[in-house]
């Protein structure tokens, strides 16, 4: 089967993450500078340029991926894209995608107590929610 | 010069000697930071939804707070608050934008507020800063910038990619600042929460490619940073045996020991 076979009213993952970010994620052409950029890379399932591939051809497979959660919003990727996509804000879509179905990543009352004990400024608290739960 | 400061909640907590410093090293050099009346926290990341505007309106607020108290420019120390609040000014520069948010706030005309970082303030009194020092740093440091007072473009302090407003205050402090390329590199951010093996991952390489190029100590100016790469480099050691821990700073800090060569340079950086 052709990847490019999927028509863009078909890929309904494509639509909502359109939606959702504001990108055009068919701009994307493959170069691969995001996943050479990006300092999560070597954690992730699907690499930065995996995830606008999957996008693109409506994998829903990027949707259970790690990746998406490994991300840090560090817009390194962003900035270096040569086709302008805001990469970020197209793994922002996918998280928020589970997000705004009232799925969380981290559910705070399974957060260890020596964890909290260790002090950890509210900045990383707060951010980790913000951008983990919904 | 009196200008508004907004602290945020870990200047106020977990970070309260980048504060303290910074209200020292500042007053050196005729600056004075005065806190906003009313402030609230700012969200810590900036939505990148776009029809996420709840998110959007605390920071918003706290521009908005600034120019009722008076003033044109809004000073932050901490960089992901200053990333927050600068993307947030920029959102509301659009006038549609501008029209959404309203109906969700009650509050007075925006007239236009300049966030800035307090590194920004720097930039134009390096001659005034070389005449306060007292006591030469002398030491090599490297200025590691991160993610947040750089990304997106529009709300960078300095080049993007090749930044030098942080080296030219260490040298301008008597220091040398060395080069690195990791200086503008994610540190892992919030994966302390969730992945905190990765972000361990990050320090080491961070922290190894710092003292490859030289450095003695690191110069930062965010909060995050500061802890991921502080606390992780026990976690590192364990990994990586013979890995030596390496003194971190907040740029504040630096300028006053240069200044009144009283700061105890091990009050921050004890083994625990």
């Amino acid at each position: 089967m052709s990847y490019y076979h999927i028509e863009k009213e078909e890929n309904e993952l494509l639509a909502r993450v359109e939606e959702i970010s504001g990108e055009i994620v068919t701009l994307c052409e493959q170069c691969g500078i995001c996943t050479t950029s990006c300092p999560m890379a070597e954690e992730m399932d699907f690499t930065p340029a995996a995830i606008m591939h999957a996008v693109k051809i409506g994998d829903r497979a990027v949707l259970d991926s790690k990746a998406i959660w490994i991300c840090a919003s560090c817009f390194t990727c962003t900035v270096r894209c040569p086709r302008g996509i805001d990469l970020a804000k197209v793994t922002e879509a996918l998280r928020q995608i589970h997000l705004r179905k009232n799925k969380d990543y981290i559910n705070l009352e399974e957060v260890k107590e020596e964890e909290l004990e260790e002090d950890l400024p509210p900045i990383a608290v707060v951010s980790a929610l913000r951008k983990f739960t919904g | 010069m009196e200008v508004a400061y907004y602290p945020g909640c870990t200047l106020k907590t977990h970070a309260k000697e980048f504060e303290k410093a910074a209200m020292e090293a500042y007053k050196a050099i005729g600056i004075e930071l005065k806190e906003l009346d009313k402030w609230y926290c700012c969200g810590t990341v900036y939505s990148l939804a776009k029809d996420n505007i709840m998110y959007k309106v605390a920071s918003i607020r706290n521009i908005l707070n600034a120019q009722k108290e008076g003033f044109d420019y809004l000073v932050v120390l901490c960089s992901m608050c200053y990333n927050t609040l600068k993307q947030a000014q920029e959102f509301i520069k659009d006038e549609s934008n501008l029209a959404r948010i309203k109906a969700f706030m009650d509050e007075e005309e925006y007239k236009g507020i300049e966030v800035l970082h307090g590194l920004e303030l720097l930039k134009d009194k390096m001659e005034e800063i070389k005449k306060t020092v007292k006591k030469p740093l002398g030491k090599k440091y490297a200025a590691y910038y991160g993610c947040t007072l750089l990304r997106p473009k529009s709300i960078a302090i300095d080049s993007y990619e090749k930044p030098a407003i942080m080296e030219n205050l260490i040298e301008a402090l008597g220091g040398i600042a060395v080069e690195w390329p990791l200086k503008n590199e994610c540190c892992g951010s919030y994966n302390i929460i969730t992945n905190r093996e990765a972000v361990v991952e990050r320090v080491y390489h961070i922290i190894e490619n710092a003292r490859r190029n030289g450095a003695e100590a690191i110069v930062t100016s965010c909060p995050l940073c500061y802890f991921n790469l502080k606390e992780c480099q026990k976690d590192v050691k364990k990994h990586y045996p013979g890995f030596e821990e390496m003194p971190l700073y907040y740029y504040t800090e630096l300028m006053n020991e240069a200044f009144d060569g009283k700061f105890d340079k091990g009050e921050n950086n004890k083994e625990s």
